[in-house]
């Protein structure tokens, strides 16, 4: 390294050393905005938030990490795009940063977690150290781990163990300079791993502290959908009001009822938890589909319905995204259209959209295919929008397959543009202006390389 | 168990009720001038009307459709649009190997239900789901205007 | 619908023209072929000699004439939307002077012997020859049954035939009052008549139905969904079956877990090797078991195979000498001379699926030692012989009943489809419809091969052809088909298009090299070879035109002296598409001129990129020279039909492989044209009496060469690669 890119460096080091440090003071805990303080989990009287819910108390210790193991979604993020589960090899592109990939979390010796011993694996979900003593990134979502009780944590490396060891070694990352350095990690776990297990609130209700748990401890919402900071951390002071993450916006899920879940009902909210759709509110896709369908759809009805009590309690977080519109487009495709907008995307949708998704946007063939109310429609960015067109949906759920072709590899860039622009406007409030280099920008985002 | 209205009748099937409409009429029902395509609402070979208007078959689950009219190719002749839109097909020979015609057909009637006089815009956004591979489009469109002005 | 073959093995081995009862009764009459078309093989440049027209009838089946006037044809072509049925019809209606409302075409039997093509001796609905295989042959067996029953007429009024003529089905003695019979009537007396060895055939001007647009035979039931094709197939006890083939050629299903399908009642799983499949009472039900499914495959060597290697190898094989096809001059010698005026080029092609509207699909029921099947196949004898291989036994123990094509394209020549269906049949009791998704069907085809070609080229100093070199490297089709390897490296198949020197080029030398492809399976695809030379010919052309500039049409005109039809052709597209009129900016016309299937035709497409790189045809004007026409608004449909399907794979087509594996899977990522990109058509028609010349093929192999053209013309960017890159045009990459 030359003498002025050391110096750059040290200088970048610097800046974002001092930025951590302002944030730090800044930033609140996860639940912090309840009202109420909290206290240690030993000293709390009421029902134990952690653990399994009461359905899988005399369960078998596997099933109960199962359940666990679910509840935390390992698997969403230690998977590989069509691999074996667990085996890792995910990958996270991020900009500037670079792209790294999961791990092997198969009982593999050589490659996976088997060697692991109960303290190793505790480190690794609660202080974001691996058993070699290297940090991991918190590309981990060890940050919101650690308020994992250890019982829960270890009845999930119980479960893990159980499954067929894959020998998948790790696929190494490519990182930008200074991020490929993972001791800057101690750094930021310094300011930004809280490194303390769950507190519960006594003056929060029974319900509140299991969701809260279920939301923080184990289904990590906040790292996709609470906005970062310059460090990478979650801030917490605009908890839940929507973020850009993997490519796919996480929409905002605080209780503002123009931007956030305030004006969805309890049984909108549970329906769309358990089962990645609620009617008149579209379907869950991306990464919300797989977290829907490889975990919430697990959760039992009082765990989904603690989600609900938590999620409600989440203050008010303004976006700027615009009201959903509710109404269905006008029948006619001449009707309902801005007039500015590039004529594929009409053409686009006339082709391989309408069939199923009908000029109105109520779809005549399936309630999951309905675009009116959706948010992704509604969004003006546009970005779940073409990255669904651009991947497609395949989801297999309870209620049977959901399935959007994917149209990604046929269609270029400016036309997926076109068509997201152009749905976005029919069906939306607002209608995007994505161009080809947004798109291209998505798709690298979201790359398995 | 599964009641359906097909052209006019009331059918009764032993079929699941996520089962599309589509592979209920051709292997059940026994109506096959309905085709399957790509089974993904790509194409349009499978298109049948509910209540006059067109939806793809092959992704429309039989128990979703309670007792809205079905109409299939077997029968839209009956029904005056129809039967205006299969004499222009065949006046300007519309069709080669066929197999895309049931649905270019149906939805091609289906415009005219709703669109009495179409023009080429309306005919794109109508049948721009409906796939030839033997590209018959070029006729297709002349018939369809052709069907228009006859009254 | 259709007779047995068994039936038919049986009439026709009947050595006398007999009233037949198994196709309706009647009058039956058909054809001897001999090597009628020897002269056509020796090569293309030949085929405008005028057929010979000696054909020896004898007893086989064509014709049917039951009682009541109403006649079956048995066609010995396939319809798969060419309109074959009709046209053949028209032919034989003609010459026998019956009116085609009385007239059912139907599936001729899976005989070569006696419904072989007079070019081919096999039954094959292929290669645009279904007119130039039986123009003659038809219309002597429709004069020769014309003759025996005007015969049959004089023998029972005792007059003189010659007084006697004849009119819709009946033969009328003008001389007495214009009494009439009917050929119902006369069909049994008829038909003891020994057959008529030197039948004149109509002239001109006699004509009837030949020339004329009548209506097609086969379309009033293809409005009503009554049409029947293969996937329509129904009967008691039929069961229906989805598939999934290993997704690796060559590959290996390993592991089956079936335990959620154990749940599922009513089905039964198949496991062949390669090919997992799943049966049960309706397609719904099979596919969701199918589905169900986790299968592992083992894809053994092709799996590490992808498209950047493929390309690798092809452009590697490329660049080695090949086989000399033709050769007239020296023009490896000439090129290099001619460092300076000369071009050096290499086209390249991709895979392509032929995606017909109607997936693959089969009916097999395997019962006495054979089987009795069911399905659409251009190859009928074929799709027996097959069945019998698979089956250990012999074509005897095969009842074949043919139906409509939703569409040919040269995928159903292939007979995989017949293979796997019987071989899933045979592990099921009584009669199974194997049906294959639209995914299966892409994945699974016979890949139109990626060609490279590798080609030279120099003028002399009037800016006219000097040398040209054109060295073809692909798969050759007939090699995978007939698991032979090539007599002496060279592909017959492969060549037409390349070697005919249209353009009259002094030094001329085609190659052709062989490099077939790994991980994928090759067929033939609508335009077989032409698809390929013609497109690389004719991009050349535009290139040299460009590099002495001259405008694309004067150019050719200026070297088609020694091809007057063809030369005609482009002065009149020209002239019809108002070539060097103003276009708006980006947009540019092309011009493709083409000589193949025995057919010339000229196609000047006009065409418009804009700055994202997207092209749009504006509209596209063909002048085709088809011989001698049997029904003209059937050729102008092909004409429009192929345009299209070679625009879709001009601008989308493109097969590609990962992991052994093919990406393409449905109609969202193997795109297809649609009527809001389809562009006006006109097409104008040569009055000719030449011989025909093909029709099916040439519109398609005449699309991609013309929008390149036009494209080039609209941006000054050359592709040498298809598809066409919508990021070169929009400057995004380099090309
Ligand atoms: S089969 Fe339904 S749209 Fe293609
Ligand atoms: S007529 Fe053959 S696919 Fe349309």
């Amino acid at each position: 390294m030359s003498m002025k890119r050391f110096g750059i460096a040290i200088a970048i080091i610097a800046i974002v050393g001092l930025l951590f440090a302002a944030w730090m003071v800044l930033i609140p805990g996860p639940t912090a905005f309840a009202s109420g303080s909290s206290v240690a989990l030993a000293d709390y009287t009421g029902p134990n938030p952690a653990g399994v819910p009461k359905e899988l108390a005399s369960a078998d210790p596997i099933a109960r990490g199962e359940y666990l193991a679910h509840a935390a979604d390992c698997v969403a993020c230690h998977t590989a795009q069509g691999g074996q589960p667990y085996a890792g090899g995910f990958a996270f592109n991020l900009p500037v940063i670079g792209t790294m990939y999961s791990t092997n979390i198969t009982p593999d010796k050589e490659t996976g977690i088997g060697n692991y011993t109960d303290q190793q694996f505790l480190d690794a979900l609660h202080k974001g150290i691996r058993n070699d003593g290297q940090n991991l990134y918190p590309g981990m979502s060890y940050a919101s781990y650690t308020y994992m009780t250890d019982a829960d944590a270890l009845a999930i490396k119980a479960y893990l163990f159980t499954l067929p060891a894959v020998h998948a070694p790790a696929r190494e990352n490519r990182l930008a300079w200074p991020f490929n350095n993972r001791s800057l990690m101690a750094f930021w776990n310094a300011f930004y791993n809280a490194d303390q297990r769950f507190r519960p609130n006594p003056t929060q209700s029974a319900d509140w502290n299991r969701g809260a748990y279920l939301a923080e401890a184990m289904g990590h919402c906040g790292e996709c959908h609470t906005p970062r900071n310059l460090a990478f951390a979650l801030n917490n002071q605009r908890k839940f009001a929507g973020a850009l993450t993997a490519g796919w916006r996480a929409y905002n899920v605080s209780s503002d009822a123009k931007a956030g879940l305030g004006a969805w009902s309890d049984n909108d909210l549970a329906t769309y938890l358990s089962t990645g759709h609620a009617d008149g509110h579209g379907g869950a896709a991306g990464p919300m589909g797989e977290a829907s369908d490889n975990s919430l759809t697990f959760l039992t009805a009082g765990d989904i319905h603690a989600l609900v009590v938590y999620l409600r309690s989440v203050p008010a977080q303004d976006t700027d995204l615009p009201r959903t519109v509710n109404v269905p487009a006008p029948a006619s495709h001449r009707e309902g259209v801005t007039a500015d907008l590039d004529p594929r995307g009409e053409k686009i949708f006339a082709g391989a959209c309408a069939s199923c998704h009908d000029w109105t946007g109520i779809s005549p063939l399936s309630k999951y295919a309905t675009l009116t109310g959706v948010r992704a429609v509604n969004d003006p960015s546009a970005t779940n929008v073409a990255q669904t067109v651009i991947n497609g949906v395949d989801r297999k759920t309870a209620q049977g397959r959901i399935f959007m072709p994917a149209f990604g590899d046929a269609y270029s860039n400016d036309e997926i543009a076109a068509v997201s622009n152009y749905v976005t406007a029919r069906f939306g409030a607002q209608g995007a202006r994505m161009t080809e280099k947004n798109i291209a920008s998505l798709r690298k985002q979201v790359a398995q390389q | 168990m599964v009641t359906l209205q097909i052209n006019g009748q009331s059918h009764t099937i032993d079929a699941p009720d996520d089962m599309p409409l589509l592979w209920a009429l051709r292997d059940i029902v026994g109506l096959t001038g309905t085709k399957f395509g790509c089974g993904i609402a790509q194409c349009g070979a499978c298109t049948v009307h509910l209540d006059g208007k067109a939806v793809r078959s092959c992704l429309l689950p039989v128990g979703s459709i309670g007792n809205r009219a079905i109409t299939t190719i077997e029968a839209v002749g009956e029904t005056p649009n129809g039967a205006k839109i299969q004499k222009a097909w065949l006046d300007i020979e519309v069709v080669q190997c066929g197999y895309c015609q049931s649905g270019q057909i149906m939805s091609a009637t289906a415009l005219l239900n709703r669109t009495p006089n179409p023009d080429d815009s309306d005919i794109d956004a109508a049948m721009a789901g409906n796939i030839c591979r033997c590209g018959t489009y070029v006729r297709i469109r002349q018939a369809i205007k052709n069907a228009a002005k006859t009254a | 619908m259709s007779i047995s073959a068994k039936d038919a093995a049986d009439l026709s081995r009947r050595n006398f023209l007999k009233v037949g009862t198994a196709a309706g009764g009647g009058l039956m009459l058909g054809f001897q072929v001999g090597d009628a078309f020897a002269q056509e093989k020796k090569g293309a440049a030949e085929a405008a000699a005028p057929a010979p027209a000696k054909y020896v009838l004898n007893p086989n089946a064509f014709i049917a004439i039951a009682p009541d006037g109403k006649i079956s044809f048995q066609i010995p072509q396939e319809e798969m939307g060419q309109g074959v049925y009709t046209s053949l019809s028209q032919l034989l209606a003609d010459e026998l002077d019956v009116d085609l409302a009385n007239v059912t075409p139907l599936p001729a039997p899976p005989i070569d012997a006696i419904y072989g093509s007079p070019r081919s001796h096999r039954m094959s609905t292929g290669g645009s020859t279904s007119i130039r295989g039986f123009y003659t042959a038809l219309r002597q067996v429709g004069a020769s049954g014309r003759a025996m029953l005007v015969q049959a007429a004089a023998q029972q009024w005792k007059v003189d035939p010659a007084t006697l003529r004849t009119e819709s089905g009946q033969v009328i003695d003008d001389a007495h009052g214009g009494r009439k019979l009917s050929y119902g009537v006369l069909a049994p007396a008829a038909a003891k008549l020994p057959a008529p060895q030197d039948v004149k055939l109509k002239d001109d001007k006699d004509l009837k139905l030949i020339g004329k647009s009548v209506k097609r035979l086969d379309t009033p039931d293809k409005v009503n969904g009554k049409a029947q094709y293969g996937i329509d197939v129904r009967m008691d006890g039929l069961k229906i079956a989805a598939l999934a083939a290993s997704p690796v050629v060559g590959g290996k299903a390993v592991r089956v877990d079936d335990s959620k399908l154990k749940a599922m009642p009513g089905l039964q799983l198949v496991v062949l090797d390669d090919i997992v499949a799943v049966v049960g009472p309706h397609f719904w039900a099979a596919k969701k078991g199918l589905d169900s499914l986790d299968i592992t495959w083992d894809g053994g060597e092709n799996a590490t195979m992808d498209s950047a290697k493929m390309w690798q190898e092809l452009r590697a094989t490329s660049l080695k000498p090949g086989v000399v096809a033709k050769e007239d001059g020296d023009a490896p010698k000439n090129l290099s001379r001619a460092q300076d005026n000369r071009i050096d080029v290499a086209y390249e092609l991709p895979f392509l699926s032929h995606a017909p509207m109607e997936p693959q699909n089969f009916t097999v029921h395997v019962k006495n030692g054979g089987c009795e099947m069911w399905g659409g196949s251009q190859v009928q004898t074929s799709a027996v012989a097959a069945a019998a291989k698979t089956l250990n036994t012999t074509p005897d123990k095969i009842v074949f009943h043919n139906y409509m094509l939703g569409g040919g394209f040269g995928r159903r020549l292939d007979t995989d489809m017949v293979v796997k269906s019987v071989r899933i049949a045979q592990k099921v009791d009584g009669p199974v419809k194997v049906i294959w998704t639209r995914e299966e069907d892409i994945q699974q085809d016979m890949y139109r091969p990626a060609y490279r070609n590798v080609m030279s080229a120099n003028l002399d100093k009037n800016g006219k052809i000097d040398a040209w070199t054109h060295r073809i490297a692909g798969g050759a089709v007939s090699v995978r088909m007939s698991g032979k390897p090539l007599k002496g490296g060279l592909d017959r198949g492969s060549l037409e298009g390349a070697t005919e020197n249209n353009y009259g080029a002094p030094n001329f030398r085609v190659e052709f090299i062989e490099a077939p492809p790994k991980a994928l399976n090759i067929g033939y695809w609508r335009g077989v070879a032409p698809n390929n030379n013609v497109f690389a010919t004719e991009s050349l052309m535009d290139e040299l035109a460009l590099k002495v500039k001259k405008d694309p049409v004067a150019f050719r005109l200026a070297h088609l002296d020694g091809t007057p039809r063809l030369k005609a052709a482009v002065q009149l597209v020209a002239q019809r598409a108002n070539w060097g009129s103003a276009l708006p900016k980006r947009a540019g016309r092309g011009i493709c001129a083409q000589f193949a299937f025995g057919t010339y035709i000229a196609t000047v497409c006009e065409a418009e990129v804009d700055e994202g790189g997207h092209v749009r045809i504006r509209q596209v004007h063909s002048v085709i020279d088809a011989g001698r026409i049997v029904n003209p608004d059937t050729l102008m449909a092909q004409v429009q039909g192929g345009l299209m399907f070679g625009f879709t794979a001009a601008l989308y087509g493109d097969i590609t492989v990962k992991d052994g594996r093919v990406q393409q899977r449905n109609f969202n990522n193997y795109r297809i044209m649609r009527i809001n990109e389809a562009p006006p058509i006109d097409v104008h028609i040569v009055a000719s009496h030449e011989p025909s010349g093909g029709i099916g093929e040439p519109g398609c192999t005449a699309g991609p060469p013309s929008l390149v053209n036009a494209v080039a013309a609209a941006t000054g960017i050359r592709l040498r690669k298809l598809p066409i890159d919508r990021d070169i045009l929009a400057g995004r990459k380099i090309a």
